[in-house]
């Protein structure tokens, strides 16, 4: 009885793996096809001979490698300012006193009720007059303060007791040492968590870069690749191609990383 | 020290350390969020120059009137519906699997939690090709069972299905992570001294399991109640910058993105923004105070 048991949890979720699969493999395989290949009936699973210039092709017939370029700076320049502006935050939420402490953190936690679309057209109008429209500004600045990232850090944070805060300063150290050389080296994979899924945040973000960039020059890999649709038409081996190096990214930073990124989730799951 | 009042000296201090934050924060989320509260009364709104000449309630009785805006709700409750409780019976199952098995359960992990990592535009992209009516895989692999093609696309009864299988798809890896979470806090013990009184594997499920899992269900609906209610990246991407055959998945997100963007009424675009905001709120309170009477803490 166990043992059925337990060969029908396999099966289920083998089963399952598949399904989850499928659309990856089906992506990597069409992207591989020649031209009549990928609407041949029944469909081809292992394409004859793999069509590695359908990348070429794809990556030439779109700025691709611009758009690429912008993804980078956007996400890496995003992840970094809101790291160091949420770290600071979060320390003094955490370790320092100040007049109206409480309230401003009651302030900002009521802010995440709102839902952030609400907020896309007051900051477009707020962008469009400082002429930031079509400018990394635009994509970046509105992302650089976080209070999410700053309530998950200053959870860790608290956990460091006061004792070792009032044992640095007794030795004489500064606030802004005891935090970058003490606490933040304290917090490594905390601090790891929240960057990578900001990473993986920033990289797919789609709606905001989709609405503050209509100059092809600054689009980011999903805007650039949504308006590749239109150019590719039915030429699925191109798209799908176009479609997995938007992927690839950050499945290679999943691989490496799998354990903060679950770690992080699981944090977010525990504080509920 | 800690425990002291704050001083003049401790308060410019711990100002100064939240100042990059805060700036940020007052320009592009405090600011913004009284604004659009504001800018869903401009009647009369010169956006260039950021100058209001009217205000009213005009906009909401748009709304009210507007059968596009009946739809959008519509559309959203009937998504919400469609992904949520699917989405939380389908993970919990998953969950509750891996959690039994001994070999290989990360290797599973990895694979149901890879969707969530990926670009949302680039990964509907392929799920358009796989819902093409004509080469697509998933009418090649339904032809097998014998059922007949299904326009899944271009047939407004049956875009709506479309969007919710990819976004359950999509979202079961992150509910599966906080699912097994959740297992992993239950004590040991509670299922030992189940089993000593008698109690048999259904019967641990539904008296111990279920009720010590209940916090972490709840987080989950909750968590997808919201998310669900703001779908919009799925929409765009799936129906190529549409919202589907006849509007069939004309959401309140993307009503909202239509008003403003191509049609740039703002003040229309910024009350249907409130009216998501209370469909929200209402819902997440219901919730909140079913769980008052359901959820064991």
């Amino acid at each position: 009885m166990k043992k059925v048991a337990s060969v029908l949890r396999y099966l289920i979720l083998t089963l399952g793996a598949i399904i989850m699969i499928l659309p990856f493999f089906w992506m990597l395989s069409t992207s591989l096809k020649t031209q009549p290949e990928t609407i041949q009936l029944p469909p081809v699973w292992i394409p004859k001979s793999l069509q590695w210039g359908n990348y070429v092709e794809a990556f030439k017939a779109a700025p691709f490698g611009r758009y690429f370029v912008n993804s980078v700076i956007v996400t890496v320049v995003t992840t970094i300012g809101q790291l160091f502006t949420s770290i600071l935050a979060a320390f003094a939420f955490s370790k320092l006193r100040f007049w109206g402490r409480n309230l401003l953190f009651m302030i900002f936690l009521g802010t995440m009720m709102i839902p952030g679309e609400m907020l896309i057209i007051p900051n477009f109008v707020t962008l469009s007059n400082m002429h930031l429209v079509n400018t990394y500004g635009a994509l970046i600045l509105p992302w650089l303060a976080s209070f999410f990232t700053v309530f998950t850090l200053r959870q860790t944070f608290n956990s460091v007791s006061d004792q070792t805060y009032y044992a640095a300063k007794i030795d004489g150290a500064s606030d802004w040492k005891f935090l970058w050389h003490i606490l933040v080296p304290m917090s490594k994979s905390t601090i790891t968590a929240v960057t990578v899924l900001q990473v993986i945040g920033s990289w797919n973000s789609f709606m905001w870069p989709l609405i503050v960039t209509n100059d092809e020059n600054m689009r980011t890999l999903p805007v650039g690749l949504q308006a590749f649709t239109t150019d590719a038409g039915t030429n699925f081996a191109l798209l799908m191609a176009a479609s997995t190096f938007v992927i690839i990214p950050m499945v290679v930073v999943y691989i490496f990383l799998q354990k903060y990124i679950i770690a992080g989730i699981s944090n977010s799951g525990l504080k509920g | 020290m800690l425990n002291e009042k704050p001083t003049w000296k401790s308060s410019i201090k711990g100002w100064l350390y939240l100042l990059p934050m805060l700036a940020i924060s007052l320009t592009f989320n405090i600011y913004p969020i009284i604004k659009s509260f504001l800018m869903s009364f401009y009647t009369k709104y010169d956006f260039y120059n950021d100058i209001v000449s009217a205000y009213g309630f005009s906009n909401f009785t748009y709304l009210w009137n507007d059968p596009d805006f009946h739809l959008a709700v519509r559309n959203t409750l009937i998504f919400v519906i469609g992904v949520v409780p699917l989405n939380v019976i389908i993970s919990l199952a998953i969950a509750l699997m891996l959690n039994k098995i001994k070999y290989v359960a990360s290797a599973f992990r990895t694979i149901y939690f890879l969707p969530f990592v990926t670009s949302t535009v680039a990964i509907a992209q392929v799920w358009n090709w796989i819902y093409n009516a004509d080469y697509g895989l998933l009418n090649y692999l339904l032809g097998l069972v014998g059922i007949n093609p299904i326009n899944w696309l271009n047939d407004p009864n049956w875009a709506m299905p479309a969007l919710i299988i990819m976004s359950i798809w999509k979202g079961l890896g992150f509910n599966i992570v906080l699912f097994l979470v959740g297992l992993n806090n239950i004590n040991t013990r509670y299922y030992q001294a189940a089993e000593i009184d008698g109690a048999n594997s259904w019967h641990q499920f539904t008296n111990v399991t279920i009720p010590l899992l209940s916090p972490m269900t709840f987080l989950v609906t909750v968590n997808g109640v919201i998310g669900s209610f703001k779908v919009f990246d799925e929409i765009f991407a799936l129906f190529q910058g549409s919202s589907g055959p006849s509007k069939s998945a004309l959401t309140i997100v993307y009503y909202l993105y239509e008003k403003f963007y191509t049609e740039w009424k703002y003040g229309i675009a910024a009350a249907s923004g409130v009216v998501l905001f209370f469909l929200i709120l209402i819902v997440t309170l219901l919730q909140l105070w079913y769980s008052r009477k359901h959820v064991h803490y």
